[in-house]
């Protein structure tokens, strides 16, 4: 019951992006078409599950085990960044065509900063190795779906007179309030 | 006079924020008040100066191959630096803050700065750079705190300016609008700058 508690906060109610401002760079530098978007957030969406594991291990059984947690940013970091590189190096290997698919947004994951705050939200909350788990499946699937309902309004957006001055970044933005606006309503639909 | 327009660009032609649009994740998160933004704005300041310094003054070490990996972790070194400084000496401010002051480590800005410019330029050079875009990450930081300061909460540094009169708008302070209040002012930078300003957006 926790776990699933632990997915739909995550995902819906304290929603990465909207909530947490976390991944704002690939959101609004990726949701341009709707299959991108997609890709996007289901690479991301693998990766922080993996995430939520690994880095839990990292901290509970390397940095409190030796007791040096300020290694802990770099750790991550370093974790993170491997990690991607092993997930790209696997799905080459194993399923080409997902690779082409990916390709290019494999390496962009690391630097996308929803990640390493999603390992730091898991060990400030103190989740236990499976509910860290839990917790990266619900942010990654939170923010796969953020990215894709910004997508779509993205591409109806094309064919709307938007003024001059808020072309470009600017609408993008001022979607992206409105959609944080409506994933307000989830709040208070449970507490964790 | 190089030096110059190295610390000049990052102020205004090229600010972080306003112009390049990197480095947002903290820029909508911590500017619910103008001392949160501050902070946040010098930590970054503190992170992007240092490891653009030890990055030009070692990029003849560094093999190609790895500088992405050591870049990382010479600026996680740095923000663990400001993290514990923060914690130690202002621990409400550090409270506020929370997990923001660590992903500093995977913020656009100080990356893109060391492998765009520190990895390329003289030391001189770099630290000017980096001073610029500092100071114009924590302008723009200060600038959006302000805003939704006074209309989220009617005050300024916590000091009630607004009297009874005013009914907070509640939205400014909340997620929301973070997103409003950076939408809008790009939109107005936008609208007085012209052409010219829509061109550099394109990145």
């Amino acid at each position: 019951m926790k776990l699933i508690l632990i997915f739909l906060s995550a995902s819906l109610v304290n929603n990465f992006v909207f909530t947490y401002f976390l991944g704002i760079c690939p959101f609004v530098g990726m949701s341009k078409r709707v299959e991108t978007a997609i890709s996007m957030g289901m690479a991301t969406t693998f990766v922080m599950t993996l995430t939520g594991g690994i880095t839990w291990l990292i901290e509970t059984y390397i940095l409190n085990y030796f007791g040096v947690p300020y290694l802990r940013y770099v750790a991550f970091i370093i974790v993170i960044a491997s990690l991607v590189q092993f997930v790209e190096m696997y799905i080459r290997k194993t399923s080409p065509n997902l690779y082409k698919t990916l390709g290019i947004f494999l390496p962009l994951i690391t630097t996308n900063c929803a990640v390493l705050g999603l390992a730091l939200f898991a060990i400030l909350r103190d989740y236990n190795f499976i509910e860290s788990l839990a917790y990266g499946f619900g942010a990654g699937v939170g923010f796969t779906i953020a990215i894709t309902i910004m997508a779509g309004i993205r591409e109806e957006l094309r064919f709307s007179d938007v003024p001059k001055a808020m072309q470009g970044p600017a609408i993008t933005l001022m979607v992206a309030g409105l959609l944080a606006l409506a994933f307000m309503g989830f709040s208070g639909f449970l507490t964790i | 006079m190089e030096l110059k327009d190295d610390l000049k660009r990052g102020l205004w032609d090229q600010n972080p924020i306003f112009r390049l649009l990197i480095g947002l994740c903290p820029t909508l998160a911590v500017t619910n008040s103008v001392i949160n933004g501050l902070s946040m704005g010098l930590a970054t300041f503190f992170v992007l100066v240092s490891s653009s310094t030890i990055i030009s003054i070692i990029k003849k070490w560094i093999p190609a191959q790895v500088r992405l990996a050591s870049y990382v972790v010479i600026i996680a070194t740095f923000v663990t630096m400001a993290d514990m400084f923060l914690a130690g000496n202002f621990p409400v401010i550090s409270k506020a803050l929370g997990p923001y002051v660590p992903l500093i480590v995977v913020n656009c800005l100080v990356l893109g700065r060391a492998e765009t410019f520190a990895s390329k330029n003289t030391v001189p050079n770099a630290v000017a750079d980096a001073v610029g875009m500092g100071l114009g990450f924590t302008w723009a930081l200060v600038l959006l705190g302000v805003i939704r300061e006074i209309m989220g909460s009617g005050s300024l540094f916590s000091i009630q300016l607004l009297g009874n009169w005013f009914q907070p708008w509640l939205i400014m302070v909340l997620p929301a609008g973070a997103f409003f209040t950076l939408s809008i002012v790009l939109g107005l930078i936008n609208h007085f700058s012209g052409k010219k300003g829509e061109a550099k957006h394109q990145h």
